[in-house]
């Protein structure tokens, strides 16, 4: 019986992909692309009649009443709560508690009289147990070959310094600033976090929200994990720590609708800026990025201006973390990265993949519990932090 | 898209042929390849060395058979070998004599205690037993009340007090005999491994309830870390057994072979959606497939038999095999298909299919010409596309927007689509099982550009279901 399904599917990819790759290849000039198709192929009646129903939808959200929110103002003692002052952690402190420190590997490195085999073979390890990835890992090291054949670089030292700038130079492109635009009173700033289950997405909206509440702006936070039982509660608890507003809707509710509502009642109230939380979602799932796509075109519908789409991503992820840059990035115009947890003895080596090949820049890193311990990204900091003994 | 093993090893084998033995630089070559592919999946650096190593010493030893492909033959070792680390012992629940039988959750933040923790209350309870939840989680603002909301979808109660972790799951043990609950889940907060003073307070609440079995949550997306987690955890709290949480994500899971390499303890259950069903034994082979890239048919078949609906696929396949497939039938199965998640992500799963569709970058809006030709056909033209004339063609195209030679090659395609399928139904008609899968796919190749290399699925020595198609 299971046998039939693998063969339904079998057929269908087979045949529907195989008309689709024999158009691709008899390359038939504009007409025949499916891209060039794609107007055409929406004036077709059903599928005219799809794309109204999602409008459609759409406008069902945006009507649907405020009133089956809940609008909890953060307690009094809480606003006055924002003016503790924290002093910024540094990535090396908080990076080097790691019992599996690349430290090793490195003085191993600079003991060696000269570049040998085992140079290499060190390097290469602890670029993986970094999980800067097969390929990065080999990038950096083809280029620095080279420079040691060419006797560019001759002893261990410089070339770990060589490796580290480079390793630098390859984050050093992007701007990393949180982008908040003043705009006027009732057109607030909207920041969405998404990413998959169990990164920190709420506990990150709680500690940018205590330090905005710090810079002195005002904040709510709209509670649009409506998924995972007690996430609106989590973020309540962090509201009334930071002193900020929160809506939540019903539980199992459209997130669209909270995160809508939240916008507005932030626009109606001239709060500043509104933080935005999702359910945690596996990337590969597709009717949950379909939500995903929609609380993010939503968004944008509101009387704010989502100036930033934050992706959060755990320092413990391996390579699959690539694979959530890519998938969340295109479902939702990711503007940057959020990676937390560097604390721990993982050293998150996946953002240079993410940085270099979807151009996606860390903004922000998690070193410790502490709100103060979620600072700016700093890459030189971090590459030192990560050769440092 | 990774490269799945047995293409690289294509590209490699293909250099040997006519040798007929394989030079030690050969053997290393294929080593790298294996060895890539285990890192590039997240296996750990070390492990990665370590199960390279005694595969070459297995291939090494091996006399390659002449008969066979030989990089089956390596895959089928590889895969032998990762099984065999993935599985070994499973891990058997052994109820305590004097109940309850008490279950300590530990991991770091994030790894998914609180969700699993309610899952294996639900597992144990369809055992028949009567489990009672502690939530030992006072860390995360309201993680209690997720476990109490969670509990209740499950039926089963949970207590927790604020104050201290260790005191609450002595109370909850106490709990649980003055209940008479005979299986205790302790939810504990996540920490990182290497914080001295939770991993303290994680082993004093170990000492204060004496657990049976001790879990480490574990994410199946997790990287070179694991081994760090597991080994710390493992060194604080003697690990009984692992769960492998979010599997149904597309990560590779190399995570749990680092994992069970280095503190040698069974995982014993994994995670597999977001509800609280989805939670499962481990299957080592399905996941000895996984790690290599090698297509998991049988994660495929699951999540189909979810999406489809089970009695128009069973006729869809029943025409398909009298040759009676329309293109009605198509549209029909390709709406399920939809449900299953992007067709990119289906071709990475499914055993076998030719090198053009998967390294083909295809959107599902790709499809939506074709459907649209589809849906612009009369139902009699669906079920006969042969009566498609001159006129009609023009009417179709007009329709969907399409061009006519773009219908006619949709018609011709089908056409020769349906012959093989005729062909295939006739030969799994007779007699004869497992060989006729590939065979039976590879007979669609005349419907494809550029061929079908067949014999891929006999990559896929374990895990791979039987698969004949008539076995109903």
């Amino acid at each position: 019986m299971p046998s039939i399904y693998l063969i339904l599917i079998a057929v269908v990819i087979v045949f529907g992909v195989g008309v689709l790759l024999v158009s691709r290849r008899r390359g038939m000039g504009t007409s025949a692309t499916p891209t060039a198709l794609q107007p055409v192929v929406d004036k077709v009646p059903v599928r005219q009649s799809v794309s109204a129903l999602v409008v459609e939808t759409d406008a069902g959200i945006e009507a649907e009443p405020a009133a089956a929110l809940d609008i909890e103002a953060g307690s009094e003692a809480g606003s006055e709560a924002g003016v503790e002052v924290f002093e910024r952690p540094r990535f090396r402190d908080r990076m080097s508690k790691s019992r599996a420190a690349l430290v090793g590997v490195f003085t191993g490195v600079r003991g060696r009289v000269g570049v040998t085999n085992e140079t290499w073979d060190d390097l290469e390890e602890a670029l993986l147990r970094a999980d800067v990835g097969v390929r990065v890992t080999d990038e950096l090291l083809t280029g620095l070959r080279a420079r040691v054949k060419s006797k560019e670089i001759a002893d261990p030292d410089a070339l770990l310094t060589a490796l580290q700038a480079d390793m630098i130079t390859r984050l050093s492109a992007n701007e990393r600033a949180l982008r908040f635009e003043p705009g006027e009173p009732g057109e607030p700033n909207v920041w969405l976090f998404v990413g998959v289950n169990g990164v920190g997405k709420t506990t990150t909206i709680g500690k940018v929200g205590a330090q905005q509440r710090q810079l002195g702006r005002t904040v709510l936070m709209a509670a649009g994990d409506t998924f995972r039982a007690a996430a609106a509660e989590q973020l309540g608890t962090w509201a009334q720590r930071s002193g900020s507003e929160l809506v939540r809707g019903s539980e199992g509710g459209d997130p669209s609708a909270v995160i809508f509502d939240g916008i507005q009642a932030a626009s109606a109230r001239h709060i500043d800026l509104v933080l935005a939380d999702t359910a945690g979602r596996l990337h590969n799932k597709t009717n949950l990025m379909e939500e995903l796509r929609k609380v993010r075109r939503v968004a944008s519908k509101g009387s704010g201006r989502v100036t930033e789409v934050l992706l959060v991503i755990d320092a413990t992820t391996g390579q699959n973390g690539l694979a959530q840059a890519r998938q969340f990035g295109e479902a939702t115009e990711v503007t940057g990265v959020v990676l937390t947890k560097l604390d721990g003895s993982a050293k998150g080596g996946i953002v240079f993949a993410i940085e270099t090949e979807l151009g996606l820049p860390v903004k922000l890193v998690g070193l410790g519990e502490t709100i103060g311990d979620l600072v700016e990204f700093d890459p030189t900091e971090f590459i030192e932090a990560l050769f440092s003994e | 898209m990774f490269d799945t093993l047995s293409d690289r090893f294509d590209g490699i084998f293909k250099k040997l042929r006519g040798k007929g033995r394989l030079t030690d630089s050969d053997v290393d070559e294929v080593l790298r390849e294996i060895r890539t592919a285990l890192l590039e999946a997240d296996v750990n650096v070390t492990v990665a060395r370590r199960v390279v190593d005694r595969i070459r010493d297995q291939a090494i030893g091996a006399k390659l058979s002449q008969a066979l492909d030989p990089s089956q033959q390596v895959i089928k070792i590889v895969s032998n070998e990762l099984t065999n680390i993935l599985g070994g012992q499973t891990l058997k629940i052994t109820y305590a004599s004097r109940p309850p039988t008490v279950v300590l959750m530990a991991g770091l933040q994030g790894s998914g205690k609180t969700t699993n923790s309610a899952k294996l209350a639900r597992w144990f309870k369809s055992q028949g037993r009567q489990p009672l939840l502690v939530g030992a989680d006072l860390q995360r603002p309201a993680a209690v009340e997720q476990l109490r909301v969670l509990g209740r979808q499950i039926d089963v109660p949970v207590f927790s007090e604020p104050g201290d972790p260790v005191t609450t799951a002595a109370r909850g043990l106490a709990e649980a005999r003055r209940l008479g609950r005979d299986v205790l889940i302790v939810d504990t907060a996540g920490r990182l491994a290497i914080d001295a003073d939770m991993m303290l307070q994680v082993r004093q609440i170990s000492e204060a309830i004496e657990p049976n079995y001790t879990f480490l949550v574990i994410d199946a997306m997790t990287g070179q870390d694991a081994v760090s987690v597991a080994e710390a955890f493992h060194e604080t709290l003697a690990i009984d057994g692992v769960i492998l949480s979010k599997l149904d994500g597309d990560a590779r899971g190399g995570a749990a072979l680092s994992v069970k390499e280095v503190i040698g303890r069974p995982i014993a259950f994994a995670s597999t959606g977001e509800k609280l069903d989805a939670f499962e034994q481990f299957h080592p082979d399905r996941m000895a497939g996984r790690i290599l890239g090698m297509g998991d048919v049988l994660t495929l078949i699951e999540q189909a038999e979810q999406a489809f609906e089970k009695d128009s696929a069973a006729e869809a396949a029943q025409r398909m095999m009298e040759g009676e497939f329309t293109l009605d039938d198509f549209l029909d199965q390709m709406q399920q298909l939809k449900k299953m998640g992007p067709l990119s992500g289906l071709l990475g799963m499914m055993p076998g299919m030719p090198k053009e569709l998967k390294g083909a970058k295809i959107d599902d809006d790709d499809l939506k010409p074709v459907e649209a030709i589809i849906r612009a056909m009369t139902p009699q033209e669906r079920r006969k596309p042969e009566i498609i004339n001159g006129s009609r063609r023009n009417r179709i195209a007009a329709g969907s927007g399409t061009s006519v030679g773009e219908i006619n090659r949709l018609v011709k395609q089908f056409s020769e689509m349906q012959k093989m399928m005729k062909r295939m139904g006739g030969m799994t008609m007779g007699k004869k099982g497992k060989k006729k899968m590939p065979g039976g796919l590879g007979a669609l190749k005349g419907a494809m550009p550029g061929g079908f290399p067949g014999g891929a699925p006999d990559g896929m020595p374990a895990g791979f279901p039987d698969m004949p198609f008539n076995k109903r």
